[in-house]
């Protein structure tokens, strides 16, 4: 079986591997979604959402509270399907290949597609237990490579320096800002595609907030960003590309220095320019 | 507005020292009863009340070994059988018991924690005693375990539902499959709270004698096999206390005292183990 990208190149998918196929750093989507809606019983969250998300790089999803950012982020690595009566249409794509074709299984999906939440949610266990979860589970590294592993994710995270002297106190000893880059670090230590932060700054304070933002530079060098924020300085300052969800529909996409300067939308613009939201 | 706060003094007054009164009441019984305990059986508990068997009548130095034994044997097979049974049914009403299944596990779980427990005795004797043709230690068990069952699927159901959703998902999108996010996340998370839940419960069914009478029905002499009659100290108190010798009633007067003492240890344990979870996890 093999995919048309958007781009016309296709690429096919071998039976065993879900994601074969690392592709070099062009710019081709990471993210591919085609016509995508979706509903909580009768109530539809997302209309026909069209949107090739670039790799390598952060986009940045912004939006009135409730016109479905979430649950966008959430159809991609497939976590609203385990809220029952919720059904969709439309397909959205990693790397070429449907996440919803029968071949895909949901556990391995969501390996593939790091996900960060609004509140930092470490588990009750040490630091290095946190961080290591993933990569046992999913057998990512021989028994012997797990502390190089973690290690590297929580420096990925920038919290290395602050906790490599208390990696087996808990990880819910930290401060707020802390466990949120512990968080970040748990979903890095899967070496994922893509990841996923649902505003992951706004239970953080500015100097926080700050840092997760560096290190939203830094990460883009190795991962596929989309950051769901309420902050449009944060948009404006992180992100590369944004987009502007309004009641359920993606009204507009593009360069975030052209978005917000010369805003196609006028609804852009009015929310962009704090009018209404 | 001077009224209302003389009003509001008043009742808030009023109230603490009802309320204090009450629990005053409450703590005046378990004083009573473990002081009225000691009095009457802590000068019989020496070393052969723990290591000897009964006497015959007349003769005095017997023990009730045989029932101490026993009631181990007895109880703690019954939390072998119930622990998992009743620590599953609570995870599997937590996590998937939103449909009509989870409904009719949840109703039968309440009737039976509502059961008597003499009924329970009557049930498994009908259904277990009597196929096999005699009284065992392993009926007593199993009477013991369904009254078990119950109460610690319920709490564990209620502290499972307790656990953060967010602890769930963050689980998930890590990419663990659902059942394992119930039990390495979820049903750790909880631990510590299920652990006192099934202390508690053990504790609760270590004094059960009706549901014992019908089952493991006792026994004089030392047994160690499950398959046969066993003694219990709830049994051999029973006994004891309603026989017309005096020997008899200083030993239930003691098996009652150690009874307690065990249930009360248990009680401490399931404390100890909460405060030092949280302890760690702080
Ligand atoms: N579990 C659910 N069941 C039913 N409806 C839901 C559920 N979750 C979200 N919705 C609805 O779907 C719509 C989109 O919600 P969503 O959480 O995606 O918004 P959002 O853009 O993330 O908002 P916010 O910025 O406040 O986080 C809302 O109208 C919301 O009420
Ligand atoms: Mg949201």
């Amino acid at each position: 079986m093999t995919t048309t990208l958007s781009d016309g190149r296709t690429v096919g998918q071998p039976p065993n591997e879900r994601f074969p196929v690392r592709l070099p750093d062009r710019p081709t989507p990471v993210l591919d979604v085609r016509g995508y809606s979706f509903w909580y019983g009768l109530t539809q969250a997302l209309f026909d959402v069209r949107v090739a998300i670039p790799r390598r790089a952060v986009t940045a999803l912004i939006g009135p509270s409730g016109c479905g950012k979430s649950t966008f982020l959430r159809s991609v690595n497939r976590l609203n399907e385990l809220i029952p009566h919720t059904r969709h249409s439309g397909d959205i794509l990693l790397e070429g290949v449907s996440v919803f074709s029968k071949g895909t299984d949901p556990v391995a999906l969501r390996r593939e597609v790091g996900m960060v939440f609004q509140q930092p949610n470490p588990f009750p266990k040490t630091i290095f237990d946190n961080v290591a979860y993933g990569p046992r589970l999913n057998g990512l590294a021989p028994k012997r490579d797990i502390p190089e592993r973690v290690e590297h994710a929580l420096r990925q995270a920038a919290l290395w320096d602050e906790v490599k002297d208390r990696l087996q106190t808990p990880g819910t000893g930290l401060s707020g800002g802390q466990q949120q880059r512990l968080c970040i670090a748990r979903a890095l230590a899967n070496e994922p595609e893509v990841l996923l932060m649902d505003e992951p700054c706004s239970a953080l304070d500015p100097g926080a907030t700050q840092r997760i933002e560096e290190l939203l530079v830094e990460l883009k060098r190795s991962y596929s960003i989309v950051i769901v924020t309420h902050n449009m300085q944060q948009a404006s300052r992180a992100s590369d590309f944004t987009g502007f969800f309004y009641l359920g529909r993606l009204m507009e996409f593009g360069p975030t220095k052209q978005l917000f300067t010369r805003p196609a939308d006028e609804r852009t613009e009015a929310y962009i320019t704090g009018r209404f939201g | 507005m001077n009224a209302r706060r003389l009003r509001r003094r008043l009742v808030n007054g009023t109230m603490t020292a009802l309320v204090g009164a009450l629990s005053f009441v409450a703590v005046l019984a378990l004083v009573l009863i473990l002081g009225h305990l000691v009095a009457k059986g802590a000068s019989s508990l020496d070393w052969n009340f723990f290591t000897k068997n009964p006497v015959p009548t007349g003769e005095t130095g017997g023990g009730v070994a045989h029932a101490i034994v026993g009631s181990g044997i007895i109880v703690g097979l019954a939390a072998l059988i119930g622990l998992p049974i009743g620590i599953g049914t609570g995870l599997y009403l937590a996590e998937y018991g939103s449909g009509r299944l989870g409904w009719v596990v949840r109703f039968v779980a309440d009737v039976l924690n509502g059961t008597p427990s003499i009924v329970v005795g009557i049930f498994v004797w009908t259904w277990l005693v009597r196929p096999m043709g005699h009284f065992s230690a392993f009926a007593g068990s199993v009477a013991l375990a369904i009254l078990m069952v119950p109460m610690i699927a319920r709490t564990t159901e209620e502290l499972v539902r307790l656990v953060p959703h967010s602890l769930r998902e963050a689980a998930l999108a890590l990419g663990y499959p659902r059942w394992r996010t119930s039990l390495r996340i979820v049903a750790r998370t909880a631990l510590a709270g299920i652990l006192t839940g099934c202390l508690v419960a053990v504790a609760r069914i270590a004094g059960e004698t009706a549901p014992l009478l019908f089952t493991a029905l006792g026994n004089v002499n030392f047994n160690t096999h499950i398959g046969e009659p066993m003694e219990a100290l709830s049994l051999q108190i029973f006994q004891y206390a309603t026989g017309p010798f005096d020997e008899w009633h200083r030993l239930a007067w003691a098996s009652a005292l150690v009874l307690m003492g065990l249930v009360l240890v248990l009680a401490i344990l399931a404390r100890w183990v909460l405060r030092s979870r949280h302890g760690a996890a702080r």
